[in-house]
């Protein structure tokens, strides 16, 4: 439960200073993400720990170490949740680690991503100056979003040292319905369902079933469930279903934890078509979220992701010398290049991390 | 360091050029409409007012100012109360109400792809056929732009369960200060590498020109119904809405007044508000008939544990709206008791919201000027009114110098200098109060990544850091 803060901006500068390479570590359980780490390991799991949570405020802020078990077993004792619901991927996942991925579970079309609920963070430039951005109020409009900026920069920007989260209270009750239907009706289904004034909080397609979570009052969940209609899972085993589809661990994506085959991530328009392709989908976020495991062309996979209003990344495996992320355009590289350099002139945080040209 | 006239001409010859001649203001009658923004204290002739009509025209427009270092403001409908749209002197005001389209709907995927040009309120009617609404409602929602709406990150009496403009849109077009197109977002819920949507949103027209946004739709709730309750006290009004949280609900909006505030409000619009009390909150719960039922009645509950002296619940839409009329005409019920009022926008943690009322009312009386509040009370985000009158000299300095307090009082608090109405030039003083010069000099950091000859909206939103200094010490001074 240690302040490290201190030791943190010593090794930054020194690195500065010497124009020495850092790996932001966290817990490491992201590690297969992005592109190949390189440098020294700078190790902030030790700066951990839980500075302040009010539960009437519904604000909880934690050093960027704190393991995301610590903060959901805090949260879980107030009856409050992560709204994000930020996948492990491991045991020991942080907090910190969490927002530099931009990771968020099956709730996050309707209850916002790790990005949407951050308020706040503390950060360590490439300079090695202790910087603070937002704040710990729901509303702050005060300067750039430097905190909502970090969410998928990887830690090419800095160190994040601490963040500050709207949390949720847990809701009434939670229901999943399961419904059969091929991939395309279930693309239909789902955002029609999602376009009703009704509790849905997931809903995934995969292995032929729909998958519905309803979330909420108990009077709204159980009359939505009475209109749409399916089998409705036991608590336990609904529980274990959303859980093991947020953590990767159903039979569809184990040859990738294998390191069999490669996992692609589409994030793509929630109606768009399925492309036809030879492997395997499962669709997530009511079909903005899309998994698709097998090997192709990345530059193909680009092009069907651009057909579906969207990007794609190599999530697991597969080249992670090369691009994993979707290509940008020229001016979009230069802006990051330029915003990069604002924050990191040595370029010592996590090169090559995200892309390889930042 | 006016322009010379010949200078003036020169370029208005090639903005005309470019966006058509009627579409280039230059005598200096119809270029006054646009010497300010909702914050009519500030106010600054631009050289030229040009109104570009597509996207193109925009970029050539930013071409020839970039090339020329001409200063450019943009400008949607001018409601902001940040002074963010003020013209440049030396500049020119880009006005972007001509881009009013809104471009697609996509009822299936739930999003629109809207011109900056459109006001809010005309995303949620065009929608509606389709059971469908766009969620941040800020108070100007009829006369406001999108446009306006993303580079203040707005927000609304909704936004506690819906969230602010950050939260409900997808996808940017950008023209940057050289006039180059960036798209940014896409229309899945993220993208790769570092988040310029979010870095965008708030950007106060700092960074670039937002000429096309692609909005999340959301379904309209099938009801919605208000619960009104009374207090004796503020504190007593500020522990229901902790209340009111605890339980587990999350309000759909949730609002409270105080009693000056009531008072005006009732005289106003006569919504039958308890103008007895000191402090009345405004309950709204949305959902289906069931959820709406369930959770009023709780909350009727809460409020009478909590010492409520008299609760109404809307029973049907006109009395619903009935209810809000007080609340959302709030501001021109302060504007009859008042020739002319001040709105702050501090944000504060809730639990504080007792002392820092208390601490307001004090000073008040110290720098003799009446206050009104009225604010979003389920995010902490105040808005003081101080009343005060333009005509009588040195008032409006006193306004502003009592209002300068308020906000640094947020931040000792643990709060912001702004919830949502943006920092602008109006609040650039309380910068350095809520930022150190390392975190102002990394901001200004981030503004000469995009525009290092600071042509854009300059004066605005991020202090040089030589003025920090300055600030510090007239502040110091003015505390005595
Ligand atoms: C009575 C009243 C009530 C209000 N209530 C609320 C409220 O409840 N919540 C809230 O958040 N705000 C509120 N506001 C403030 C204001 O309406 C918002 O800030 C609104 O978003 C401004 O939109 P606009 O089109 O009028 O922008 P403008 O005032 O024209 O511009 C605002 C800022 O945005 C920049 N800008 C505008 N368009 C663009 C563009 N296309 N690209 C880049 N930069 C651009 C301008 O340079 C300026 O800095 C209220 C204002 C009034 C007068």
């Amino acid at each position: 439960m240690a302040d490290c803060s201190r030791q943190l901006q010593e090794q930054v500068r020194t690195a500065s200073a010497e124009r020495r390479a850092l790996a932001i570590t966290g817990g490491g359980t992201k590690v297969f993400l992005g592109r190949r780490p390189v440098g020294e390991v700078l190790d902030v799991s030790a700066h951990r720990g839980i500075v302040s949570y009010q539960p009437v405020e519904l604000v909880l802020t934690a050093r960027a170490g704190t393991s995301l078990d610590v903060l959901e077993a805090a949260l879980q004792e107030h009856g409050q949740m992560l709204a994000f619901e930020p996948p492990h991927f491991g045991p020991g996942a942080t907090l910190g680690g969490t927002l530099a991925c931009n990771l968020s579970g099956p709730g996050r079309p309707w209850w916002g991503s790790v990005r949407d609920q951050v308020l706040g963070i503390r950060l360590l430039n490439g300079r090695g100056e202790h910087l603070r951005f937002g704040g710990q109020v729901m509303k702050n409009v005060a300067g750039y979003d430097i905190s909502r900026l970090q969410a998928g920069a990887m830690g090419t920007l800095g160190v994040i040292t601490e963040i500050s989260l709207k949390v949720l209270p847990q809701p009434a009750l939670t229901l999943t319905l399961v419904q059969a239907h091929p991939p395309a009706t279930a693309i239909t289904r789902m955002n029609q369902y999602a376009g009703e004034p009704r509790p849905l909080s997931a809903a995934c397609w995969l292995d032929g079933r729909l998958y519905l979570r309803l979330s909420g009052a108990a009077s709204a969940v159980q009359a939505a469930a009475g209109q749409w209609g399916g089998d409705r899972l036991a608590a336990a085993e609904a529980t274990a279903f959303w859980s093991a589809l947020r953590e990767q661990q159903q039979a569809f994506f184990q040859p990738a934890l294998r390191g069999e085959t490669p996992l692609w991530r589409f994030s793509v328009r929630p109606n768009a078509t399925l492309p036809e392709l030879p492997g395997a989908w499962v669709l997530d976020w009511a079909g903005a979220q899309r998994w698709y495991r097998g090997t192709g062309e990345p530059a193909r996979m680009e092009t069907l992701a651009a057909a579906m209003g969207g990007q794609v990344t190599l999530f697991r495996n597969g080249e992670r010398r090369a691009e994993v992320f979707h290509t940008l355009p020229g001016a979009l590289q230069t802006v990051q290049q330029r915003l990069k350099r604002q924050f990191d002139p040595a370029g010592i945080f996590n090169p090559g991390r995200v892309y390889g040209w930042l | 360091m006016s322009k010379s006239p010949p200078a003036r001409e020169a370029l208005a010859a090639r903005l005309r050029a470019c966006v058509g001649s009627q579409y280039v203001i230059e005598d200096a009658e119809t270029r006054r409409p646009y010497e300010c923004d909702g914050l009519a204290m500030y106010c600054e002739l631009p050289q030229l007012v040009v109104l570009p009509g597509d996207v193109a025209q925009v970029q050539a427009v930013m071409r020839i100012c970039h090339a020329c270092g001409v200063p450019v403001v943009a400008r949607g409908h001018g409601t902001g109360l940040c002074a963010g749209a003020m013209p440049h002197p030396e500049g020119i005001v880009l006005s972007l109400a001509r881009l009013s389209a809104i471009l697609a709907i996509d009822p299936e995927a739930r999003t629109a792809r809207v011109q900056p040009g459109v006001r809010n309120l005309a995303i949620s009617e065009a929608v509606a056929e389709y059971g469908l609404y766009y969620g941040p409602d800020p108070s100007s929602q009829i006369a406001c732009s999108i446009g306006g709406n993303v580079a203040e990150n707005s927000g609304g009496v909704h936004c506690l369960k819906y969230g602010l403009t950050v939260h409900n849109i997808l996808k940017l077009e950008v023209i940057s200060v050289e006039g180059e197109k960036l798209d940014i977002g896409s229309e899945g819920l993220d993208s790769g590498g570092m988040d310029l949507l979010a870095l965008f949103t708030g950007s106060e027209g700092l960074l670039g020109v937002i000429t096309e946004i692609t909005v999340r739709l959301l379904p309209v709730p099938e009801r919605a119904r208000v619960v009104m309750a009374g207090f004796d006290t503020i504190q007593a009004a500020g522990d229901a809405v902790g209340g009111i949280i605890a339980q587990g609900i999350i309000p759909a909006g949730l609002e409270m007044m105080d009693s000056h505030a009531i008072v005006a409000a009732e005289a106003f619009a006569q919504a039958g508000y308890p103008v007895a009390a000191k402090a009345l909150l405004l309950c709204e719960v949305d959902g289906t008939d069931a959820e709406v039922q369930e959770h009023s009645t709780r909350i009727e509950t809460l409020f009478r544990q909590f010492g409520a002296t008299s609760i109404r619940t809307s029973r049907n839409e006109a009395e619903r709206a009935l209810l809000w009329k007080g609340r959302k005409s709030a501001f021109p019920a302060v504007g009859r008791i008042s020739p002319d009022y001040y709105c702050m926008d501090g944000t504060i943690p809730r639990s504080q919201l007792a002392r820092v009322l208390t601490e307001i009312d004090r000073m008040a009386t110290e720098y003799g000027l009446r206050v009104v509040n009225v604010f979003h009370a389920g995010d902490g985000n105040l808005h003081p009114l101080i009343l005060f009158d333009a005509n009588v000299a040195g008032e409006f300095e006193r306004a502003e110098a009592f209002g300068g307090r308020i906000l640094e009082l947020c931040v000792a608090v643990g709060g912001c200098i702004t919830g949502e109405h943006g920092v602008g030039i109006e609040k650039i003083r309380q910068m350095p109060v809520q930022f150190s010069p390392e975190e102002l000099a990394q901001l200004e950091a981030v503004k000469q990544a995009f525009d290092p000859q600071a042509t854009l909206n300059p004066g605005k939103g991020i202090p040089l850091l030589k003025r920090c200094q300055e600030y510090r010490t007239l502040e110091g001074h003015a505390h005595g």
